[in-house]
């Protein structure tokens, strides 16, 4: 950020960002009592955390306003370190059908 | 060229521009913030792991009191993300004491989600939750939710504890505006982590 970054930004911007996530937060309290099966409500969970967490990114930690660069060296890598962890729900499943005896 | 005529500050060397223009302390907690991101996310995929695995996962957490005190925690929570804004944006004014105030603040209500975040864990405790069993079924939903919680709380406390030394020492003006911008860094990142406790640890096994 740059030290004239926080006087750009009102407290208008920091407030609206401030509510959406408190409005965010509160959606997905909603989505948690509807009956709607799991791997569903986890998509929509998850859809929805990654957009307050890009909230916080953006305007609360001011990536928005540093260099590109430090975003595209930072960002991509997390993403695909988070990603290829993905490996593990084969694994998962595998136990998950030894125990119920399907598949 | 060494690594120590390219970053020695104040000695007439000019090393290479740095290609992100922040302080190297700042890309140092970028990174570890990263990290730590990644730490989180291991920590994640493997209660996702155990809980796929597991055919009576327990679903103990009712509206009235636990989902109410998730709630008010991420209130608190998000609140000290927006006080830490407003200490650091007081401290690039120059208004010491109002920064210091701040800051003060977000210390506060980080004790604060620290003493909710207790309470919930021995209302747990309290109904027989335990690190591997439980009244309700799968023995390893304690282990995985204390130790997702519990590394968030330790951040949460940390966070708190440094907060503090910072905005003291800042006060006495041993530490500039950089290090409340780089621990607010830290902050929000703390704040980042609990979106994503919230909907997977606790909303995703609400008692209905």
């Amino acid at each position: 950020m740059n030290n004239s970054e926080t006087q750009r930004n009102g407290i208008g911007v920091y407030f609206a960002v401030y509510v959406v996530i408190l409005l965010i937060a509160a959606l997905q309290i909603m989505l948690a009592y509807q009956h709607v099966d799991t791997s569903r409500t986890l998509l929509r969970m998850l859809s929805l955390a990654i957009v307050q967490a890009g909230l916080a990114v953006l305007f609360f930690m001011h990536m928005r306003s540093e260099r590109r660069i430090l975003a595209m060296t930072l960002i991509p890598v997390t993403i695909f370190v988070l990603l290829m962890m993905n490996m593990i729900w084969t694994d998962s499943f595998r136990i998950l059908h030894s125990i119920t005896g399907s598949g | 060229m060494s690594q120590s005529e390219i970053a020695l500050p104040h000695s007439g060397v000019q090393g290479e521009p740095s290609p992100f223009a922040i302080v190297s302390k700042k890309l140092g907690m970028w990174l570890f913030i990263i990290s730590d991101a990644v730490t989180f996310g291991a920590m994640l995929f493997s209660y996702g792991y155990v809980r796929n695995a597991s055919t009576d996962w327990p679903h103990p957490f009712k509206f009235s009191p636990s989902i109410v005190n998730v709630m008010f925690m991420t209130f608190v929570l998000v609140t000290s993300s927006l006080t830490v804004l407003l200490g650091l944006r007081a401290a690039n004014r120059g208004n010491k004491r109002s920064a210091v105030g701040w800051i003060g603040a977000t210390v506060a209500l980080g004790i604060l989600f620290a003493a909710l975040h207790v309470r919930e864990w021995l209302s747990l405790i309290h109904e027989g939750v335990g690190m591997f069993h439980n009244p309700w079924g799968a023995p390893l939903f304690g282990a995985s939710f204390f130790a997702i919680t519990g590394l968030h709380l330790l951040h949460v406390v940390s966070g708190v504890l440094i907060l503090t030394v910072v905005a003291i020492g800042y006060y006495r003006a041993r530490y500039s505006t950089e290090d409340i911008e780089i621990w607010a860094l830290y902050w929000h990142f703390v704040d980042l982590v609990w979106m994503f406790v919230v909907p997977f640890v606790y909303l995703l096994s609400v008692a209905k």
